[in-house]
């Protein structure tokens, strides 16, 4: 939701709520206050710039919070509870960001307990876990509620020892006095350090980076491996409540439709089955409401949705009921072959491509794709006197919380939402539709209730990844150089799932690849032609990058071949010199995923420095068995540079098999490389996914694929043999910048750019499917 | 009435017998570690052992394992340090999470019929088992150290 501050124009909800994590591990916090330790419990910090960067942290909604007492506890024995107030999808924030804390206050991560917070952004500060931020916007925060907690049990110490506060220090969980030789251990001075007073911001001491332990290093395992291995580990379904309902729902197949009539009669006859009955749906677009439908509630989940099955159910389909993708794809190359609206205009691109001595013109094509993350989306509800309690996996448990608020018309007081682990998100659980659900229902039946969502749902009822047709044509003059780029590209946008007959890209989406291309060219011109949703388009990991750094980095790549020259030559040209390159005076809003550009300005010094260093680490210009190619792109995405390389071999049918990929990511300063390599081995496999096998189509309206037969994603054995990340070492003070989502956009125009390499075949449109079979 | 046994306790079931075993399991029983995802066998997020094999539970009827042995996640070893759990955790195999159940008794049958199975035994393996984060590389990497130690 945070991408929507300015859409859906809502007012800050007011403060307060909840208890703590899945309902196992609830009272943990409570207990160490029984025990009569250190709970470090609530006041809020002036909130002041320790580093030297700033971030747009503070212009999330709800900013903030950087009081030790809200994230820190501290047992008598010692151990150290932390709260992630970040939900945890697979990236290892849950671990990455309570390891700030322990490193910057001395804790001895084998005494750190995490604790998951409830969705209070009055509280903990903003908690949407999307943008690719949490790093970036929380090094600073979290390294600040270190040194804080740090610093009061140190004060305490001194006190205690009747010394100096510059006499003592903290060591590994334990303070220190040089001097004498004594020491306490944290659990030891947790009760004194409890009631002395938030020192202030700016007489924090942050630690020297080289005193680090934890941050940087990559040696921290996420906290939850055990827990995943044995089969322990809580998602979203996993949340057990006596008398629990188990339901499906049939929802409208068209987005836009509605219930007409419905017959249950055969669903009733399912054992297990207990009661079939309407549920509520919103119009749309209405943001994340529910679509509504059938509910059939039963005793398990097999039950339900074998009842579903038996349903009979007539829909009012309604003005999406033509939604077709052929004849859409259609509508929007058409599009992108005539002018559109300017949204980014230097120098004079129509006279310089007219002058040109050759156009290079490329039309790519891109389509819907939806999230399929592992787990589908579910969520399980409380109704109590008045209150609704959900426990579901998403991405915004503040938002999650604001949405159940509006929806049953209760104060947020009244409302807690505890974040499961994730099973996936990609942000498709930033939507929160499936928690409003089960919300409603359990209201409605008085009963905890469980709403399960199947894959087909999943892939039926997505906020899907827009679909694209993007046209570039580059003038190049005499000598191959270029002069004259124009981009035009179509896509129906993100915004037309908060405001009705939105048919132009948001800003957010303009800045993805689009608006802000670094190229030394003198004259570019973007344009965006209109194109009207007829579904429910969402954010997918890395958004518009997605279908913009595919067709530019082709695009470089088939000036490469025009020129008879190499690409990664024609691409370290096309970016230039390293400088810091402004964003064009002709761009109405420009967008910097949210930062300052002081602090994260385009530098293509960067940019050029990861492609120089994945080119070499793949051994670019090498030479390669017959049938191989590689292929290169590069990508600036979440303020962070992302180059790929992709090794491919074709073979005499027209099959790609990938032996290598070699990824390199400049990220800033960093906090946990071994995640950051996970990430970039994720994003190869998500990128194959979309370049080799994924799409979503329409026909009547509906969705044509139902599972992972007919959206089938990457399996083990099509995936890289072996996939490489090399890490740039952040110059001191260069600011934490995005790792989930970035490592996506460049792998699919890298693969395409080795496909071609290999067989000479461009590929344009994706997914590349049977296209090479021969 | 319908007997079966899972994780070595003997359980019991006389609603409808077709019920796939993996809401048997996960609703009936409170076994979650157990995992749907696609509930049409093309996924392995749901994978347990029946009578010692790697099976679907989302397409296996609880009739079909009348009278015989399941082992879910949970059962798998007792601390869990079946060499597979104790190899993913040594590569750090796992991002969300969610698969990795069905991926670990899937490997763990994979080795108990080949003993040391080259990359691409690996490959074929646990190519039912899908990992929409991509933890590919490592999950065969862990096969392998499960297999050989190294
Ligand atoms: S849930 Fe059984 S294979 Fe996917
Ligand atoms: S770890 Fe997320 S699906 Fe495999």
């Amino acid at each position: 939701m945070t991408y929507f501050q300015d859409l859906s124009r809502q007012a800050p909800e007011g403060p307060s709520f909840g208890p703590v994590e899945n309902v196992s591990r609830r009272g943990l916090l409570k207990g160490v206050t029984a025990a009569g330790g250190l709970v470090l419990a609530a006041s809020v910090l002036p909130r002041r710039a320790m580093a030297a960067y700033v971030t747009g942290a503070g212009d999330m909604p709800h900013g903030v919070v950087t009081d030790p007492r809200v994230f820190v506890s501290i047992a008598p024995d010692g151990i150290v509870t932390i709260v992630a107030h970040r939900s945890e999808m697979g990236t290892g924030v849950r671990t990455g960001l309570p390891m700030i804390v322990a490193d910057e206050m001395g804790a001895d991560w084998a005494r750190v307990r995490i604790v998951q917070a409830p969705g209070d952004e009055a509280k903990y500060g903003n908690q949407d876990t999307d943008g690719s931020r949490s790093t970036r916007h929380y090094l600073i925060p979290m390294r600040e509620v270190g040194a804080s907690a740090r610093t009061m049990l140190e004060t305490a110490a001194a006190q205690r020892w009747k010394v100096p506060v510059s006499e003592v220090r903290a060591g590994v969980h334990e303070v220190v006095h040089d001097g004498s030789g004594r020491r306490l251990g944290f659990g030891e001075l947790a009760a004194d350090a409890a009631v002395l007073k938030v020192p202030a911001a700016e007489t924090l001491r942050l630690k020297d980076p080289k005193d680090f332990r934890y941050i940087g290093k990559g040696t921290v395992s996420i906290t939850d491996l055990h827990d995943i291995t044995t089969g322990r580990a809580g998602y979203g379904a996993d949340v057990r409540l006596p008398g629990m309902k188990y339901v499906v729902i049939a929802r409208p197949p068209v987005v836009g439709g509605k219930l007409v009539s419905f017959d249950d009669a055969e669903a009733k006859q399912v054992p297990g089955v207990e009661r079939v009955m309407e549920v509520r749906g919103w119009p749309w677009p209405s943001k994340f409401q529910p679509l509504g439908g059938v509910a059939v509630i039963a005793r398990n989940t097999g039950a339900a949705i074998k009842g579903r099955n038996a349903l009979k159910v007539v829909w009012d389909d309604g003005a999406n009921a033509k939604y077709d993708s052929v004849a859409y794809r259609k509508e929007l190359e058409a599009a992108v072959r005539a002018p559109g609206l300017v949204v980014r205009n230097d120098g004079d691109a129509e006279a310089a491509l007219k002058g040109a001595s050759t156009v290079v013109v490329g039309e790519y094509y891109l389509p819907h794709i939806a999230h399929a993350s592992m787990e589908p989306p579910v969520a399980t509800a409380l109704w109590t006197d008045g209150k609704i309690e959900v426990w579901a996996p998403v991405q915004s448990p503040g938002g999650t919380r604001e949405d159940l608020a509006k929806t049953l018309e209760i104060s947020a007081d009244n409302v807690t939402v505890s974040p499961t682990l994730l099973g996936g998100g990609f942000g498709r659980k930033s939507k929160c539709d499936f928690a409003l659900e089960a919300a409603l229902l359990a209201r409605e039946l008085k009963a905890p209730v469980r709403v399960q969502w199947t894959r087909e749902d999943d892939l039926h009822h997505d906020f899907l990844h827009t679909v694209s047709a993007e046209r570039i044509e580059a003038g190049l003059d005499k000598s191959g150089k270029v002069v004259a780029w124009r981009h035009r590209s179509a896509a129906p946008s993100i915004g037309s799932t908060f405001a009705a007959g939105a048919t132009h890209q948001i800003p957010i989406e303009l800045g993805m690849g689009l608006i802000d291309l670094p190229f030394a060219i003198a004259n570019v011109r973007c344009e965006n032609p209109e194109a009207a949703a007829h579904t429910r388009i969402g954010w997918f990991r890395s958004v518009s990058n997605i279908p913009r750094a595919f067709a530019v980095q082709s695009m470089v790549a088939e000036i490469a071949h025009a020129t008879g020259r190499d690409p990664k030559e024609v691409l370290l040209e096309l970016i230039g010199p390293a400088r810091i390159v402004p964003f064009s005076a002709s761009v109405e809003k420009p967008w910097n995923y949210g930062e300052p550009v002081d602090s994260y300005p385009i530098d293509t010094g960067r940019l050029r420095g990861v492609v120089e260093l994945a080119a070499e680490k793949a051994g670019w210009g090498r030479k390669l068995p017959e049938g191989h190619g590689l292929g290169i792109a590069v990508h600036r995405s979440f303020v962070s540079y992302i180059a790929t390389v992709v090794e491919v071999a074709v073979d005499k049918k027209g099959v790609v098999t990938i032996p290598r990929v070699d990824t390199a990511v400049d990220c800033g300063t960093f906090v946990n490389p071994e995640r950051i390599y996970s990430q970039m081995e994720g994003a190869a496999i998500m990128g194959l996914s979309i370049a080799k096998l994924g799409e979503v189509s329409f026909k009547d309206g509906r969705v044509r694929q139902s599972n992972y037969d007919d959206y089938p994603v990457v399996r083990i054995d099509e995936a890289p043999r072996v996939t490489n990340t090399y890490i740039v070492p952040a110059a001191a003070g260069t600011p934490p910048s995005g790792v989930g989502e970035p490592g996506v956009p460049p792998f699919a125009p890298a693969l395409c750019n080795a496909i071609f390499a290999a067989t000479g075949k461009r590929i344009r449109n994706l997914p590349i499917r049977d296209q090479l079979a021969v | 009435m319908i007997k079966v046994k899972v994780n070595g306790e003997e359980r019991s079931w006389d609603g409808d017998p077709s019920l796939p075993l993996l809401w048997f399991l996960r609703d009936e029983l409170g076994l979650v570690g157990t995992k749907f995802g696609c509930g049409q066998a093309l996924c392995g997020a749901c994978t347990v052992h029946v009578a010692g094999t790697a099976a679907r539970s989302c397409i296996t009827a609880v009739s079909d394992v009348d009278g015989q042995e399941v082992v879910t996640i949970e059962g798998l070893h007792p601390q869990g340090d079946h060499p597979v759990q104790k190899a993913w955790r040594e590569l750090n195999v796992p991002q969300c999470g969610f698969c990795q159940a069905g991926q670990i008794m899937q490997a763990a049958s994979l080795l108990a019929e080949t003993k040391n199975p080259s990359d691409d035994e690996i490959r074929g393996g646990m190519a039912g088992n899908i990992c929409r984060c991509g933890c590919y590389q490592r999950i065969e990497a862990a096969v392998r150290v499960a297999a050989t130690g190294t």
